[in-house]
């Protein structure tokens, strides 16, 4: 009989390796995995973690990175604020999505003028349309009490079938001949988020991240509402005495999570995918939450957990094309990682007891 | 603003095409992208089939490189980028959402050809190519309407394009001509392949009554779903899935992409490589109508196999008047056949489905 014993005293030093530790084990078990599929596991894991960054395609590959970690890394800031107090915005995607249609829907209404505001008018759509959707599960949450993992959840499905609608109807291109999806937006030069820098990567939702970023580490660090977050948190009693408003940091957390993936969905809309399109959610709404985690809930760990994040998805890609590996291998090496991280954590608060089964 | 973007993505341009040449290799690499994974007995599995079927014929001469599950948007045109980075000289993108993603890059890499299959945008280096289908789905809707006894057909149907009205047209036709109290109850299940929203879905329209049901998604599971209940058909989609057979999979439609890839290839081993676009059906083998089995009766097997050899042969036109839309309107007249212009971009039901199309 197995029993796990809270440690009384768990290191904090162990507490900030975790992640570091878990990536290790990832590499060691996907190794096996990827040798048990015949692959050399050295290629493999050189190829997925080393070629992106220093390789021959690396010109190419470290703007990808930016890419795709840009939007992990402003949702899972987001979320970090609510997870810290015990605020779980599960329903990312959802707002992601809807950022995007009410962003895009902003643009293609003023198409095909050519006006200086019209992308931040998108940027603020974009912000305001997360935000408004993740305002769905606050107000029932702090109104009626109900769950916001659920509520927030289920919105995301919501969301989807808005998405489809949209695709298919009120934002159809109309010279697409019929075919869902709306017209282009990196076509529309007024409407565009086009690298700042080509070849880069870099466009204004990496920078946006950036900014996040630094804002949250300011907030949590340097403000009474990031002391009231991480107290509600740690001891949601005593920050009742200590004057907390339950209701008012419910709002707070859902509200800036929504505006920020809203406006991750605006982003990637209006740059690297380019149109409102049935499919143009890809997970980054659910892949933020384990960033967030991966990051320690802190700004410069979800900076770094967004970029390895992205790191296993440009890396895991390229081991498929290059080496043959199927991409369920990939999908279970980054599972793993998130494994790995729950058992190193339940290794650093707990320990193992070998003991004899009694009757209680 | 406008100026320096087209300063700085045609030095991007030169940078990867630079990249693209100092690659430039022996033997032909041939780069296949695809929606779903290879194994899901479908629509990807069928490409994938053509792709060996490439290594196979030209051996040592061709390399060929895949990637499976992409999602159709960013993550495309980076699949796409590393490909054609990495030297591959011919790629074949498989399934319609990669449409912009495949003109995007194919602008960045000038010397790379690519393939868009059942897309509509092309250009100098991008030829797009798709199967007619409908012809397959006319001859299931013959066997369909002669099979039920309910007098209800499910069809579960993915995205609603063009290419999926035309099937849900041409088998209503043909089901409607040899049956005309026949019904269609149409599924949306906005996913090519998803094992899980299709059973549902097939489970959904048996309940509803439907005792035939039609896919025009990827995977085997409505196949399965109906395995275990009395008296239910299906047809295979994309592949034979000939391992439900002979109930309740009665027949199926098999793309066969094998002689399209291998003649695309020889073309770019010859250097004669141009821009087309190819749409072709039973008559050049690219759409195949696999084994119909023995639980259909002799008399309609032999009515189903006359219908496929006269489309092949030219002498029948799937879409032939009179026709009219769904809200009554005339389509095509006597006698006349529908030209391929409305067909590719075909948004609307012809009379007598009752269903909408969702937007």
């Amino acid at each position: 009989m197995i029993r796990l014993e809270k440690r009384p005293n768990p290191s904090r030093a162990v507490g900030m390796m975790t992640p570091v530790l878990a990536v290790l084990l990832t590499m060691v078990a996907g190794g096996i995995l990827f040798a048990a599929l015949g692959k050399n596991p050295f290629v493999a894991i050189k190829t997925i973690f080393y070629d992106p960054i220093l390789g021959e395609f690396a010109f190419y590959y470290r703007g990808q990175l930016l890419v795709k970690g840009g939007p992990l890394i402003l949702i899972a800031i987001g979320l970090s604020l609510g997870f810290r107090a015990g605020i779980w915005n599960i329903g990312a995607e959802g707002q992601y999505i809807i950022g995007a249609i009410c962003g895009a829907g902003v643009g293609l209404a003023f198409y095909p003028a050519d006006f200086w505001f019209i992308f931040p008018l998108m940027v603020m759509a974009g912000a305001a349309g997360g935000f408004l959707w993740a305002m769905i599960p606050a107000i029932l949450k702090t109104r009626f009490n109900t769950n916001e993992i659920l509520v927030s959840l289920l919105l995301v499905y919501v969301a989807e079938q808005l998405l489809a609608s949209m695709s298919l109807g009120l934002l159809r291109n109309p010279d697409g001949a019929g075919f869902p999806g709306s017209r282009n937006l990196r076509q529309y030069e007024a409407a565009a988020n086009n690298e700042l820098i080509a070849g880069t990567g870099m466009h204004w939702g990496v920078a946006a991240a950036f900014v996040a970023v630094i804002l949250a580490y300011i907030l949590l660090n340097r403000h009474m509402l990031g002391f009231q977050i991480r107290l509600t948190g740690e001891s949601p009693r005593a920050a009742r005495f200590g004057g907390v408003k339950p209701n008012l940091l419910v709002v707070f957390c859902l509200g800036t999570s929504g505006a920020l993936a809203g406006l991750a969905g605006l982003f990637e809309v209006a740059g690297p995918a380019g149109q409102i399109s049935i499919d143009f959610n890809v997970g980054y709404g659910f892949t933020a939450i384990i960033v967030a985690f991966l990051g320690r809930l802190h700004p410069a760990g979800i900076l770094l957990a967004g970029l390895l994040m992205a790191l296993t998805y440009i890396g895991g890609e390229a081991a498929q094309a290059t080496l043959g590996l199927p991409a369920a291998a990939i999908q279970a090496f980054q599972g793993m990682l998130l494994f790995f991280l729950l058992a190193v954590d339940v290794l650093t608060n707990y320990r193992i007891r070998w003991a004899k089964l009694e009757t209680a | 603003m406008k100026r320096r973007n087209v300063l700085a993505g045609a030095a991007l341009a030169m940078s990867l095409g630079g990249a693209a040449l100092a690659g430039s290799h022996e033997p032909v690499k041939v780069g296949f992208i695809y929606v779903g994974p290879v194994g899901d007995g479908g629509w990807t599995y069928e490409h994938n089939q053509g792709r060996l079927a490439v290594e196979e014929h030209f051996g040592d001469a061709v390399e060929t490189v895949f990637q499976e599950s992409v999602p159709e948007g960013a993550d495309a045109e980076r699949a796409l980028t590393q490909m054609a980075l990495q030297g591959a000289d011919l790629i074949f993108t498989t399934s319609f959402g990669y449409m912009d993603p495949t003109i995007n890059v194919a602008a960045k890499f000038p010397d790379v050809k690519f393939e868009h299959a059942t897309g509509y945008k092309r250009a100098d280096n991008v030829s797009t190519y798709s199967a007619r289908f409908y012809e397959g789905r006319a001859v299931q809707g013959h066997i369909a309407g002669k099979m039920t006894k309910t007098n209800k057909v499910g069809y579960i149907a993915s995205f609603p394009i063009p290419e999926v009205i035309r099937g849900i047209n041409a088998a209503y036709i043909h089901a409607k001509k040899v049956n005309p109290d026949i019904e269609f109850s149409i599924i949306w299940a906005y996913t090519w392949f998803d094992p899980a929203k299709e059973a549902d879905a097939a489970n959904a329209l048996i309940e509803q009554g439907a005792d035939v049901i039609l896919q025009h998604t990827d995977s085997t599971a409505p196949q399965a779903a109906a395995q275990g209940v009395d008296g239910v058909i299906t047809f295979g989609q994309a592949s034979d899935m000939s391992e439900y057979a002979p109930l309740p999979r009665v027949s199926s439609i098999i793309d066969n992409w094998a002689p399209y890839y291998i003649a695309r290839t020889q073309a770019v081993i010859d250097g004669t490589w141009a821009s087309v676009d190819t749409w072709d059906g039973i008559g050049p083998g690219m759409v195949e109508i696999g084994e119909i089995s023995d639980a259909v009766p002799a008399d309609v097997k032999a009515e189903a196999e006359a219908m496929r050899d006269a489309i092949a042969a030219g002498g029948y036109h799937p879409f032939t008047g009179p026709l009219k839309k769904q809200d009554g309107s005339d389509w095509l007249a006597e006698g006349e056949v529908a030209d391929d212009g409305t067909l590719a971009g075909m948004n609307f039901y012809v009379e007598g489905l009752t269903a909408t199309i969702p937007n």
